[in-house]
């Protein structure tokens, strides 16, 4: 098999969050074994592992082009792989945030008719979802008119209010400043520890990983270098690929309670997603 | 006293309007409005077929709007030529090769400008049977469509992911176009259906709040260009087709006249 990959995932650093310790020895939501896509003759991603177990966090890493959301993409079953093996758990619920969402003018959407696209939601999930995310007061709103951190937070509601078992992020911090970006993290992993759903996350934006990751697969086409956020860092491999400047300037995003609880369990949005007028923020 | 071919006109034309209406916001959402022209120009094609094979004209258009959807997606599954270029080629190939099989068929006498303008002041009882019987099954197939084309319309990977089949809903939702081609063309004519779709759908959008509230819309507003249509065009002796299409463009114009509704400026 195709595979030169550092599988440094059997000795993952504690601490381990208490949600996801509980549930590391249920059955994986999702499983892909040598997992190979070609189009054209061309393998597009070849020889990749993946297992997500709930209240686990996977992020998949690489470079544009390096197979991250072909990997996705057959590992929900859109696309068949060529080779290898994909098994998902029977009757799997799947919240899906997409990439590069734009929802035209023409079409009119409230944030409430967003979130019932595809689920039946009562009024009260639909608020609780919306709650949850801290964008309880924009239920009405038009999606046209939601800043970047706002839509992206309304598309999280939507695909929780799914009570998703597995929840797949593509770049969900796309258009939203560092700020923003943080506080989004924040939410995913708050959600992580509250519903234990299993997430599966993509990113090609290396500065900000989670540290709350528990596995870390950066692609190139095929695994590069797989594990725990912090061995990922110091492979030779990853350094390889994204250069040497990658290692330093690849800035972890530590785990801290650095934010505050509404009464009713709604985090207290950042001002930074809405609003930078006035403000310095470190990517301005 | 109106005369009774008025009436008829009437109550076809509005039937049609009523089936076009929320067909037609699809065709907004999906930025489909020249693949609707294209099929609408293949229903002359279809008309040839249905004399040359003595079938119905109807069932013939449909077919043929069918088959130049299905070529579409064959051909867009290979990367070639553009989507807007392929369209181009089957509009005009199949508007060409109607016109040309219609006049080599010197024993079919076809009034090519009802064809192309439609004539909707000759149309009998069963045509009439024919839009309302017709036009009912296409929204009882769009009611049913709905869910999983709107989400597909939204975006069709999250449809995929969520359990929906985006692919199944848009080439169902062709076949509904191809239906609401052969049922609208005897009215207007192929040149002016896809105006019929989309005009009363793009006055509707600025007073919706949802997608369902915009599809009710433009069935009100497409209604509504019918009726001013056919007042106008007995009044003035114009074409009555292409009246309807002028009121329905009035009407539009109109409402960008009218103030900014709670809808459009969301919160």
């Amino acid at each position: 098999m195709h595979k030169h990959a550092v599988d440094h995932a059997m000795d993952r650093p504690p601490p381990t969050p208490p949600a996801a310790a509980g549930r590391r020895n249920a059955a994986p939501l999702v499983e892909a074994t040598g997992l190979g896509v070609q189009r054209g003759g061309r393998w597009l991603v070849r020889g990749v592992d993946l297992s997500i177990r709930p209240g686990e966090i996977v992020t998949l890493i690489g470079p544009n082009g390096s197979g991250k959301s072909t990997t996705a993409r057959a590992a929900l079953g859109l696309i068949a792989p060529d080779e290898g093996r994909v098994r998902r758990a029977d009757g799997l619920t799947v919240g899906y945030v997409p990439q590069k969402l734009a929802i035209d003018w023409t079409l009119p959407l409230t944030v409430e008719r967003l979130m019932r696209l595809t689920a039946r939601p009562n009024d009260a999930a639909l608020d609780a979802a919306l709650a949850r995310v801290g964008i309880g007061h924009l239920r009405k709103a038009s999606v046209q008119r939601l800043s970047g951190g706002e839509f992206q937070r309304a598309l999280l509601a939507r695909a929780l209010v799914r009570d998703p078992a597995l929840l797949v992020l593509d770049e969900p911090v796309q258009g939203v400043d560092f700020t923003g970006q943080v506080a989004i993290y924040d939410l995913i992993r708050t959600i992580r520890d509250e519903t234990g759903c299993g997430i599966l996350m993509i990113s090609h934006d290396l500065h900000v990983v989670m540290a709350d990751t528990d596995s870390v697969i950066c692609l190139n086409g095929h695994v590069c270098c797989c594990g725990a956020p912090q061995t990922v860092l110091e492979s030779p491999e990853y350094l390889r690929l994204f250069g040497k400047r990658a290692g330093e300037t690849l800035a972890i995003y530590p785990h801290h309670h650095d934010h505050d609880h509404h009464a009713d369990g709604s985090i207290v949005t950042t001002a930074g997603d809405t609003d930078t007028a006035g403000r310095e923020t470190p990517n301005a | 006293m109106l005369e009774p071919f008025f009436l008829r006109a009437l109550a076809a034309g509005i039937g049609v309007a009523v089936m076009a209406g929320p067909l037609g916001c699809f065709i907004v959402w999906r930025r489909m409005a020249y693949f609707g022209d294209t099929m609408a120009h293949s229903a002359l094609l279809g008309i040839a077929f249905a004399f040359l094979f003595e079938i119905e004209p109807m069932l013939g258009v449909f077919a043929v709007a069918a088959l130049v959807a299905l070529a579409l997606l064959l051909l867009q599954r290979r990367p070639t030529l553009s989507t807007d270029a392929l369209l181009g080629i089957l509009a005009h190939a199949t508007l060409a090769l109607g016109l040309v099989m219609v006049a080599a068929m010197p024993w079919v006498r076809i009034d090519l400008t009802a064809l192309l303008f439609g004539d909707i002041l000759a149309v009998s009882h069963a045509d009439i049977l024919a839009v309302y019987l017709g036009g009912a099954a296409v929204l009882a197939g769009l009611a049913w469509l709905w869910r999983p084309l709107l989400a597909a319309t939204v975006n069709p990977e999250l449809a995929a992911a969520e359990g929906l089949r985006p692919e199944r809903s848009r080439a169902l939702f062709m076949l509904l176009m191809a239906g609401v081609i052969a049922l609208a063309m005897k009215l207007v004519g192929v040149l002016l259906i896809t105006a019929l779709l989309i005009i009363p759908a793009a006055t509707a959008r600025r007073f919706a709040p949802t997608p369902e509230a915009m599809a009710g819309l433009a069935a009100v507003f497409g209604a509504l260009s019918v009726a001013l249509g056919l007042f106008g065009s007995l009044e003035a002796d114009t074409p009555s087709g292409p009246s309807i299409v002028v009121a329905a463009t009035a009407i539009f114009l109109t409402s960008l006249a009218i103030p900014r509704g709670r809808a459009e400026t969301g919160r």
